[in-house]
């Protein structure tokens, strides 16, 4: 602890704030804090949790080889409902990966420092989430072997895909929001394999880590390159994340089909994106952070302010809810208007409800102080958020079941096939997720670092020369 | 049997605020080929070592324009030119529907513009580098902030470069050599 000063005060002596990492820590402190968790192997917690999402992600394989032998028949899907949970999930997943980028990039160009504790984890869940999303596209028709249709290559028949479809907008939205969010992953993680690297003990591991880290050694003339490919990077991910979910909400607001054709989608789809996104990292952080003890580093001020974001974007949310329905009135269109009264008190009422109950009134909370600060509360509210939202895709999809033609009307139940596919998606993603946390540093330890006081070079300013300087270092030895 | 070649001599500090001063100086004295080694970039340490802006930019600038002509090139070429289909009655060219593939495509190779750009500027991956024979070094990642300076600046002189970054405030200084075959 030799670069602080013991004249340390519970403010940040240059912004005027409460320091954004608690029990005023050292580089090495920030270091050895968050390398701990890949550097040791007894936690019971993690293998327990480790073997649960293994026997899921098998499930899931097991739910897919089926789907591939049987065909898509093994789902609930019927006429009119030709799209279930395939595409409630992937629409699920998808909104869930947008809050990593939220906190990687917009809040990285508001200059919002506080994002350097939960920005890593909160973009490889993005990673992980956007994985599990592409899966459904890939098996939803069934056949895995015209999964090349999608992709505009010369093929045997001649054809080319249709670029005026939303659903090839979103073949390339999709594929290039997981490689640039990979990338700006990656490119944080660089400085970070370079301590992994430089701190391992056994040859495997500088060698692993050594690959990854790409010989960085730190290297100002490197960094300097480094932070304007950073920021360019965030710069071109904050318009490419609004993309996406708008794109993914074109798959619904394109088609004529009642409650779907509306212009209020897309802003609607990328606030409950970013409400469902942060109410995940709520989810992953708080265990995390407690069996990992980093609780000093994700501390309450991070969850309070992610429980702020909630806030805001749960009742965008359940504006858009509103509007909807003031919409569909103001249209004077019966269809339009049909749709809306039977979501809410037709056959699917109870999910409507599940969904109004779990997005608009649980954010509400968030007003308050206590409850914003309250770790436990925090993790039960998040998980009603995460069931909320993932019931909106359920009830937007299934306004499928009572269209134009009352004659084809029919009921959506999900089967067995569909239940252990919804469950063995978050088989895959706890299973990546739980090998990130063991293998790769949670916290971005050199954005942490920068973000402490006395990473300014301009810490503890006395106005002193260079020599005094040096005299100085020769008396503290 | 390798020879040892002297590689340039490598300056320990303890804060960012010591290197901070010690690179001023460095740049006033018109050293060329140094470096500072932070294990995060330490705030203005760039204008304190006088380096000149990054050419990031432009490379994702191109990126960017390349990819926007890739997705309107291949939009209407296989829309128009290969497999024209009338489509809800719009024209075979139907730009706006075009706009997102295009965007899309603008924005992934911008991002590969970024950090392919990024890592050639910075001649990354580079796994074997003279500096990494020093067992100190392995501070920069971790809590230590360094200089090093190498022999094939016209100023260096080993025994006069050492005792200068001594005086700037260097709490250990020593050689890097480099293995020639």
């Amino acid at each position: 602890m030799a670069t602080v000063p013991p004249t340390f005060d519970a403010l940040d002596p240059l912004a005027g704030r409460a320091p954004l990492i608690l029990d005023n820590p050292s580089f090495k402190d920030i270091t050895d804090a968050v390398i701990a968790p890949t550097e040791r192997g007894d936690y019971r917690a993690w293998w327990m949790g480790f073997l649960v999402a293994v026997f899921f992600l098998g499930v899931l394989l097991v739910s897919i080889a089926w789907l591939f032998w049987e065909g898509t028949g093994v789902w609930g899907i019927n006429n009119p409902v030709g799209w279930g949970w395939a595409i409630v999930n992937f629409v699920f997943w998808v909104g869930i990966g947008h809050a990593g980028t939220l906190i990687s990039a917009v809040l990285f160009l508001f200059r919002q420092k506080w994002r350097t504790s939960i920005n890593r984890f909160a973009e490889a869940m993005t990673i992980f989430a956007v994985i599990c999303a592409l899966v459904f596209p890939g098996i939803h028709v069934g056949r895995v072997w015209a999964v090349y249709w999608m992709f505009p290559v010369p093929n045997q028949m001649g054809t080319w895909p249709n670029f005026m479809s939303p659903l090839l907008w979103d073949v390339f939205a999709v594929s290039t929001y997981f490689t640039v969010s990979l990338l700006f992953w990656y490119v944080g993680l660089i400085p970070d394999f370079a301590t992994l690297r430089d701190r391992a003990k056994t040859k495997a591991r500088r060698l692993a880590y050594g690959i990854f880290a790409l010989g960085w050694r730190g290297s100002m003339r490197h960094w300097l390159n480094y932070e304007k490919a950073y920021l360019l990077l965030a710069a071109i991910a904050t318009p490419l994340v609004l993309s996406v979910h708008s794109v993914v909400s074109f798959d619904f607001a394109v088609a004529t089909l009642p409650g779907w054709h509306t212009t209020i989608f897309p802003p609607y789809f990328v606030a409950g994106a970013i409400f469902s996104g942060f109410a995940m990292v709520l989810t992953l952080a708080i265990p995390a952070r407690k069996i990992f003890k980093l609780e000093h580093i994700i501390h309450e001020k991070h969850l309070e302010n992610m429980a702020k974001v909630i806030l805001l974007t749960g009742s965008l949310v359940g504006y858009a809810y509103a509007m909807e329905f003031f919409v569909a009135w103001y249209s004077g269109n019966p269809y339009e208007q049909f749709t809306f009264v039977n979501r809410a008190f037709g056959d699917y009422a109870w999910a409507y409800w599940i969904m109004v109950s779990c997005n608009v009134i649980t954010p509400q909370f968030f007003w308050f102080k206590k409850l914003r600060r309250n770790v436990s509360v925090l993790f039960i509210l998040s998980i009603f958020v995460n069931i909320g939202m993932w019931f909106e895709r359920f009830v937007i999809t299934m306004s499928l079941h009572a269209d134009f033609l009352p004659s084809s009307w029919d009921y959506f139940k999900p089967t067995f096939w569909d239940i252990s596919t919804l469950l063995g998606s978050f088989g895959l993603f706890f299973t990546f997720f739980l090998l990130f946390v063991r293998w790769i540093p949670m916290v971005a330890i050199a954005e942490v670092k920068a973000v402490l006081p006395q990473a300014s070079p301009h810490y503890d300013d006395s106005h002193t020369t260079t020599s005094d300087k040096a005299q100085e270092a020769v008396a503290h030895g | 049997m390798a020879d040892k070649k002297n590689w340039g001599v490598l300056a320990e500090f303890d804060t960012p605020k010591d290197i901070y001063h010690a690179c001023e100086s460095i740049r006033d004295e018109g050293f060329k080929h140094w470096d500072a080694h932070t294990p995060f970039p330490v705030h203005g340490l760039e204008s304190a070592m006088g380096l000149r802006p990054s050419k990031v930019p432009w490379i994702v600038a191109a990126g960017a324009l390349f990819g926007a002509t890739a997705g309107i090139t291949l939009q209407w070429w296989s829309m128009v030119v290969e497999y024209p289909a009338i489509i809800a009655g719009k024209p075979f060219f139907s730009w706006p529907a075009f706009v997102p593939v295009t965007f899309e495509l603008s924005v992934l190779f911008a991002a590969f513009g970024a950090v392919f750009g990024m890592l050639g500027v910075n001649k990354l991956p580079t796994f074997n580098h003279p500096l990494f024979t020093s067992e100190r070094f392995k501070g920069h990642s971790d809590d230590k902030f360094y200089v090093s300076i190498e022999s094939r600046d016209p100023l260096f002189d080993q025994r006069k470069t050492k005792k200068m970054l001594k005086q700037l405030g260097a709490v250990h200084v020593e050689d890097v050599v480099e293995e020639e075959d």
